[in-house]
């Protein structure tokens, strides 16, 4: 028993994490997240459907990712030892596709042909292309406008397996829109149509089904920390936007009280601009969208904020509910990294360790840089490295004035 | 000031069972295409046949509607259009009218950001009758409707297609109004209309329910004014109407003509069905 225990028996029955999340939506949607968590809650604790996913894990995605010792950045760096967990490894090139593989297996389970996403940076859009390929499947993937433009290859990459991509001109045209016109699309064609949402946030069941699918992560990371480590880690650090690769790594922790958990957000050009996307470090007003209570980044009118992050994956408005209480009940501290900061980590571990992370994972890798020197060499980070960095070459490129 | 309690909600029901009509209800949304034209508009509605008006509370991220009303969101939010705004509008309306009812629609988040206490009470002392919370089913409801029911604003909620029976008996439960039907699956604006189907399930929710039962989303002209009608207890038009104020954003007086031709046309489809 620890004092966060409580914590792991959450959401309650109506998907609420203490006075966030919940199931806020239009009552045309009502019975199909009714039926999505039935089906759900069949199959959360039946070994054969966890024999699949794990099989699945195994040999489709390549789990489990290994646990790296960054050695000589954290000789570099003078502090802490840092050890990222290789997300990036993964088929696809992201934790994202540990969540699509889950939903994938329910939309098998559900019978129904078709298979719709939103998507940011892309690599979630990219994991359901995949799954859906290999399931053959109809799929469509919402992606704001904005996006379409900063993540041309992902673009490409899920046109290529197969997937149409829609272009979302409404509003900011980013993530936050792509995810509107993926539930009006879900509304409409809920009879032959699953959703895979790509993040911890949205309507109940999604954020107890996309943080189920990911915890993988966390619970191979302590048994990799315990073996490799000799011991659990000081610290956990993951780049947080909607959350789902912060939470399947902090999830299987949540009762290790020493372990300190540090959730980094999008500070784009600075919190105190209002040009970023981090609204648990900038402690915006409670607010819904999207399904779920949550914080939520909005104006005194209550219209939704437009965001800002050199990162598409991360340019999100709201964040996770379980992440909301995570902060309020002082579990995971959250901070932000800014893009100038980003950019750096992402210059520093491409040359310093041969590996390239995706821009979201920077944000982590940011903080780790700051965090790291206040450490003991004998004290030990574990980093999500949750994706890796191909999709974002052109996004750099750019800003050192190169064109392609 | 409201009379002897009653809600003009409640009051234009009791009117039209006793005449035998079919609730005509057309929503705009406020401050489309400017501010200063709502109370116009709402005063236009009226005149050509409205018996409750319905006036959106736009919203940056209006999942359940479709292209039309989301157009009309952002051309509100231009204008930086906010709650105390639209409720002031509706103060302005009651000035000349204070018969009609008046039932706001939109989302949670401007609301909570206003503060639920202060929105309920100025809606109430605005002249506002009903809100129908888009994104808020009964079971979130319940730090809201207790604060409604104290100001006497009615909370209307929503009955889809897809509703199963158990949550149809839990919407009808906290209902107070009228029940709004979604003819069809989607958002608003859609097409195809089953009255048959319709007709099946207002049967259904009749069992449970005393209350008035009116379907929108896909009724756009007289002709399926008039047979939605004959089954409804009202009829609920928005992406038509809006239209109208779309196609005309320059010129509003004809934004104005258009809106009233088109409820003077389900009026007539709604008062004499069988000349359709």
């Amino acid at each position: 028993m620890s004092k966060f225990s409580d914590l792991t028996r959450l959401p309650d029955a109506r998907g609420h994490f203490g006075p966030y999340g919940g199931r806020f939506v239009s009552e045309t949607l009502s019975f199909a997240l009714e039926d999505l968590e039935k089906t759900y809650m069949s199959l959360r604790n039946d070994p054969d459907f966890q024999a699949e996913f794990d099989r699945d894990l195994a040999h489709y995605v390549g789990r489990p990712s290994p646990l790296y010792h960054a050695e000589r950045w954290s000789r570099q760096l003078g502090g802490a030892q840092i050890w990222l967990k290789r997300e990036d490894l993964n088929h696809t090139g992201a934790h994202k596709v540990n969540n699509t593989i889950g939903q994938a297996l329910l939309a098998k389970r559900s019978g129904k042909p078709r298979v719709i996403a939103e998507t940011g940076a892309g690599q979630h859009g990219v994991a359901t292309a995949t799954v859906a390929a290999r399931l053959g499947l109809k799929c469509e993937v919402y992606m704001g406008a904005e996006d379409i433009k900063r993540q041309k290859l992902n673009v490409y990459r899920m046109r290529l397996l197969g997937a149409n991509v829609i272009s979302v001109e409404s509003g900011t045209r980013t993530l936050k829109d792509a995810m509107n016109e993926a539930l009006r699309d879900w509304v409409t064609n809920v009879d032959d149509t699953f959703y895979i949402i790509g993040t911890v946030a949205g309507p109940h069941p999604y954020p107890l089904l996309v943080r189920d699918f990911n915890a993988v992560v966390g619970r191979e990371a302590r048994e990799q920390s315990l073996k490799q480590i000799g011991r659990l880690p000081d610290t956990l650090i993951a780049c947080v936007g909607g959350g789902s690769n912060a939470l399947g790594l902090f999830y299987p922790f949540v009762e290790d009280e020493d372990v300190h958990m540090i959730g980094v957000e999008a500070g784009g050009d600075g919190i105190e601009t209002g040009r970023h996307a981090a609204p648990l470090s900038a402690n915006a007003p409670q607010g819904v969208l999207h399904g779920n209570r949550t914080y939520l980044m909005s104006d005194e009118g209550g219209q939704v904020s437009s965001t800002h992050s050199i990162s598409a994956g991360l340019d999100y408005p709201g964040v996770g509910p379980e992440h909301a209480l995570w902060k309020d009940v002082g579990r995971v501290e959250y901070v932000a990294a800014n893009d100038k900061e980003v950019l750096e980590a992402f210059r520093e571990l491409t040359h310093v360790e041969g590996i390239m992370p995706a821009l979201e994972p920077a944000h982590a890798l940011a903080h780790a840089k700051v965090l790291a020197p206040t450490m003991r060499p004998d004290q030990h980070i574990i980093v999500n490295l949750s994706g890796r960095g191909d999709k974002d070459i052109l996004t750099v490129a750019k800003i050192d004035g190169m064109d392609f | 000031m409201k009379g002897a309690g009653m809600n003009r909600i409640d009051q234009r029901f009791n009117t039209l069972k006793d005449q035998r009509r079919t609730a005509l209800i057309p929503y705009i949304t406020a401050g489309d295409p400017s501010p200063e034209y709502t109370v116009g508009f709402m005063h236009a509605l009226v005149e050509a046949g409205a018996d409750v008006v319905e006036l959106g509370m736009p919203f940056s991220d209006p999942m359940a509607d479709g292209p039309v009303i989301q157009k009309a969101c952002e051309r509100a939010l231009k204008h930086d259009v906010r709650l105390t705004h639209i409720l002031a509008m509706v103060k302005e309306f009651r000035q000349q009218d204070n018969e009609t009812p008046v039932v706001l629609m939109g989302y949670l988040n401007p609301m909570e950001r206003m503060g639920l206490q202060a929105f309920a009470e100025q809606a109430a002392a605005s002249g506002v009758d009903g809100v129908l919370v888009v994104d808020m089913p009964p079971e979130e409801a319940d730090e809201i409707a207790p604060l409604f029911k104290e100001h006497h604003l009615h909370s209307i909620f929503l009955v889809a297609p897809t509703t199963s029976k158990e949550r149809a008996a839990i919407i009808c439960a906290h209902g107070e109004g009228y029940l709004y039907y979604v003819s069809l699956k989607g958002v608003t604006g859609a097409a195809n209309l089953d009255v048959a189907s319709i007709e099946r399930q207002l049967d259904s929710l009749r069992q449970l329910t005393s209350i008035p039962l009116c379907v929108g989303f896909g009724i756009r002209d007289g002709a399926t004014a008039a047979a939605v009608g004959q089954v409804a207890n009202g009829v609920i038009v928005g992406s038509a109407l809006v239209s109208r104020i779309a196609d005309n954003c320059e010129h509003p007086e004809q934004a104005r003509e258009g809106l009233k031709a088109l409820m003077s046309e389900m009026r007539h489809g709604l008062d004499a069905p069988d000349a359709e």
